[in-house]
């Protein structure tokens, strides 16, 4: 049903509306026939996944057809109130460019002409190209791509296949080298939703880090309850973000430059004394030899990498130790920038060990989680081969699969063929840096098979397109979140999917069944594993239905709460000096090194989140991209001046290797530096299906043909690209 | 009769637009419309910036230009406080009221009326804040009687500096925004 109709329908219905008096919460998945008689509203708890955070929610139905999201006020995630991606998730439901059923490739990869077909008929042409690799090469492979809590059924079927090579770009792509940073300095992760305390922060300090614009509903939540209770918020942001708009210091650091500025810190922070010496006497290791690596770094060092004043910095330093330890340096979230962003990591690691703030109250708490066993299943094959990504530990400190790794061996053949691939909820096309070089890879399998909700630019590369209810028609696996309060959340159908789509759980269990794998499944529907699952937690399946989520106990979250204060560490301490860093012939204490410049009369690409949109996965949903249509690129506004151009002309970006852009609007703004520009990603969609967002603004994906590789763990830093300013004819 | 207004924190707004979606959604706005937007209001010279966020809707007024200039009596204040509303039925559609509006806060519906945030005057006769306040991640927003000295909204004005949007127009707007 198109909007619009359902909108006529909605005011010809008002008065039934307003006349209907039962208001109750309706536990139980709704079957066709009962969701069109059912008249007034109905409250059906479950979980968003218009990103991946998982806020519990609570939607709505007005006489049968979905009417609004709200959140649950239960869910120690949103606190009963979602995002506006997450209340906007109701266009995901009546996205008339969604999939809407099975389609096999009739012309060349990237053509997008397609056949519909039915389920059984592309899961039999899955199953028998998947038996023919697994035969002539093994079934290793083949190499999936998943993406949020969706894609375990999927995963589930295809380890029991034998696969082995799984990977997301949360990783080599986000996260990842934020995550190797800590774990050689605490022994562990960061982890998501992050374990950043800012609620209880008194001195929160974001580096490139745009909390208010990355939406990330609990983080967004905090930050603005710390800028209420007044903490001393310091940016660091060669963009005037939102959150600078909230600091007390603004530091308009040159791009690539913030390792410098981190040594500089803690160089004024040791130097003077300002560090919390009880926590590094008790649990540091190896802090005089940091200490003697830092005396290089003055802020006057700095200054002239940084762009940073020396007294600013130590104005900075000084802010931070002040508070201490309820000073959070932020970690940031898509940390692959530069290539040596697992190291610069580490130094905000390292920072938050001088502030004393690892297992503290304002810090990094320790999250929890409640024990809900998993499902008894046979197990996988043994695999005859290692895993693809990571011949030979080139990248020893990377402890996810490495996708970009997965597609190198897929161009190459070494260290052997990867014939098939999975992609679950991720548009490669635009996750990975380079797009010709994921094209490339993609010549050389013989499966490629995409899930998703919309045909974005993946799905048009794929042989099989698996269309999927979005998460409001269907159940996934159940949320044991790790986070400051344990909780089990459940997703749980609202209304039926429109056309031919199907849930995760049910692709899965009949993709298993083709491949003769069906003991996989002893389970007959996906409510009987999750009431499997919650009854052996000696938890109600009936309770999770009507509530969505159950909250478990109070556990402790700080060290002086009594949470042991013990580090999974070689040396069993945190590492100011790593003796395993220098073992594999790497820096023991993080060092600077400047980034490349980029051709003269160039700007750095930088790019970000909007708080509408999700990735590349939104543009197509009706009410996010009423709030977003399309992304603009900032610029200077005396670079603006000097072109001639004003915000709302449209331009077209050139990279350094020719590449050149659909055309984007100019946004001129004193709110950036100028030798960089900035635009928000996902935008810029080549794929024909996407009707609504087809060559909506500019694709910063496109233009990230350069990458540099972490050493360390194999992210791809991407801020190593540089545009120049094509003037639209 | 109790006088309605908005206080909204921009110290704590951070522009996200969820108020502008949930409006969107709560009461059916049509594609290409919104009855509430986000201002980002830029002040200085790059380093040395100011930004106020704002979350900007019809004010409801207590002066309303918009009711003195309908002709049909379609533009009026409701019975319940304060809240200026438009009555689909009595609206010809001659965007009189859109152009008394100093805050350029209405449209035409594509059904023919004058069309703007009616502080969900729905939800606010059984006692629940209009869904843009309801839905604040940031808690930035604030409904209640300005009228009444112990609301929280009144507390607020008076432990806050704040200010309305184009006072000189002399409206009397009743969304106040702190700063």
């Amino acid at each position: 049903m198109n909007p619009l109709s359902r909108r006529k329908f909605l005011k010809i219905s008002g008065a039934t509306i307003a006349a209907a008096a039962a208001i109750g919460t309706v536990s139980k998945a709704l079957d066709k026939a009962e969701t069109t008689k059912h008249k007034g509203i109905q409250k059906i708890p479950t979980f968003c996944d218009i990103c991946f955070w998982k806020c519990g929610a609570i939607a709505y139905v007005r006489d049968g057809e979905l009417w609004k999201v709200e959140g649950n006020p239960l869910d120690p995630l949103s606190k009963g109130r979602l995002c506006p991606r997450g209340t906007g998730g109701v266009g995901a439901h009546y996205d008339p460019d969604r999939l809407r059923s099975p389609l096999i490739r009739t012309q060349e990869r990237g053509k997008e002409m397609w056949k519909e077909v039915t389920w059984d008929e592309a899961l039999s042409y899955i199953a028998d190209k998947m038996q023919k690799i697994k035969s002539q090469y093994g079934p290793e492979s083949i190499a999936v791509f998943s993406h949020g809590i969706g894609g375990n059924f999927l995963k589930h079927t295809l380890k029991a296949y034998g696969a082995i090579n799984f990977a997301a770009p949360s990783f080599a792509q986000c996260r990842g080298p934020r995550d190797v940073g800590f774990r050689l300095t605490y022994g562990e992760d960061v982890s998501s939703p992050e374990r950043t305390d800012i609620k209880n922060a008194q001195c929160l300090v974001l580096i490139g880090s745009h909390l208010g614009e990355n939406m990330h509903n609990t983080q967004a939540q905090e930050f603005a309850e710390a800028v209420g209770n007044d903490a001393s918020i310091i940016v660091v942001d060669p963009r005037f973000s939102v959150a600078a708009s909230k600091a007390k210091y603004y530091l308009p650091i040159k791009p690539g430059t913030d390792l410098a500025l981190l040594l500089a810190w803690m160089n004024v922070i040791v130097t003077e004394n300002l560090y919390d010496k009880e926590y590094v006497e008790k649990y540091g290791f190896g802090f005089e030899q940091f200490k003697a690596e830092l005396l290089a770094y003055t802020p006057e060092w700095s200054y002239p990498e940084t762009g940073i004043e020396p007294k600013l910095i130590r104005a900075t330093a000084r802010e931070m130790a002040r508070y201490k330890p309820a000073t959070l340096i932020h970690p940031g979230r898509h940390v692959n920038w530069y290539g040596d962003d697992a190291q610069r990591s580490r130094a905000i690691a390292l920072l938050n060990a001088l502030m004393g703030s690892w297992g503290r109250k304002g810090g990094f708490y320790y999250p929890v989680s409640m024990d809900v066993p998993g499902y008894p299943y046979p197990s996988y094959p043994t695999p005859t081969k290692d895993k693809v990504d990571n011949p030979d530990k080139k990248y020893p400190f990377a402890h996810e699969a490495i996708t970009t790794g997965i597609r190198e061996a897929t161009l190459t053949g070494n260290p052997y063929p990867v014939k098939g691939w999975f992609v679950y909820a991720t548009n490669l096309i635009q996750a990975l840096p380079n797009e010709e070089i994921t094209k490339q890879a993609i010549q050389n399998l013989d499966l490629v098979v995409v899930v998703d909700v919309i045909p974005n630019e993946i799905a048009g590369w794929a042989d099989v397109v698996l269309p999927e209810s979005v998460y409001l028609e269907r159940h996934d696996d159940i949320n044991v979140e790790w986070f400051r309060d344990s909780f089990v959340g459940l997703r749980q159908p609202v209304v039926e999917s429109p056309h031919d789509q199907k849930p995760n759980w049910w692709i899965a269990k009949k993709l298993a069944e083709k491949l003769g794998l069906g003991n996989y499944y002893p389970w007959k529907d996906v409510e009987e594993y999750i009431n499997y699952r919650m009854t052996a937690a000696g938890l109600s399946f009936d309770e999770l239905k009507k509530n969505g989520i159950i909250l478990g106990t109070k556990q402790p979250n700080y060290f002086d709460e009594g949470v042991p204060a013990e580090f999974q560490t070689p040396s069993g301490k945190i590492e100011f000096y790593s003796l395993q860093l220098q073992q594999a012939g790497f820096d023991p204490v993080p060092k600077y090194k400047r980034p490349a410049g980029g051709p003269a009369g160039s700007f750095r690409l930088l790019y970000g989140r909007a708080p509408v949109h999700s990735f590349s996965r939104t543009q197509t949903n009706r009410i996010l991209s009423d709030m977003m249509p399309e992304n603009e690129v900032w610029l200077n506004a005396n670079i603006a001046e000097r072109y001639s151009l004003k915000s709302g002309d449209y331009i077209k970006l050139k990279n350094q290797d020719g590449v050149v852009s659909n055309k984007i609007k100019v946004k001129a703004t004193e709110r950036i530096r100028q030798d960089c520009v900035y635009m928000v990603h996902g935008f810029g969609h080549t794929a024909k299906g996407l009707k609504h967002a087809f060559g909506k603004g500019a694709s910063d994906s496109q233009l990230l043909t350069r990458f540099e590789t972490d050493p360390l763990m194999g992210g791809t830093g991407m801020n190593m690209n540089f545009v120049t300013i094509e003037i639209e004819a | 009769m109790a006088r309605f207004g908005m206080v909204i924190d921009t110290k704590k707004c951070v522009g996200c637009m969820d108020c502008v979606v949930a409006c969107k959604t709560e009461n059916d706005v049509p594609e290409a419309f919104n009855r509430d937007w986000i201002v980002q209001d830029v002040r200085g010279k790059n380093p040395d910036l100011h930004m106020e966020i704002r979350t900007e809707r019809c004010n409801h007024c207590d002066n309303p230009p918009c009711v003195y200039c309908c002709p049909t009596g379609a533009s009026h204040v409701h019975d319940l406080g304060g809240i200026v509303l438009v009555t689909h039925d009595l609206c010809i559609g001659c965007k009189a009221c859109l152009a008394s509006c100093p805050y350029d806060t209405r449209f035409i519906h594509p059904e023919g009326y004058a069309d703007k945030c009616t502080f969900c005057v729905h939800r606010v006769e059984k006692g629940l804040d209009p869904a843009c306040v309801s839905v604040c991640p940031t808690h930035c927003m604030y409904f209640g009687d300005l009228d009444d000295p112990n609301s929280q909204v009144s507390k607020l004005l008076t432990s806050r500096k704040n200010h309305s949007l184009i006072p000189e127009a002399g409206t009397k707007p009743q969304i106040l925004y702190l700063v």
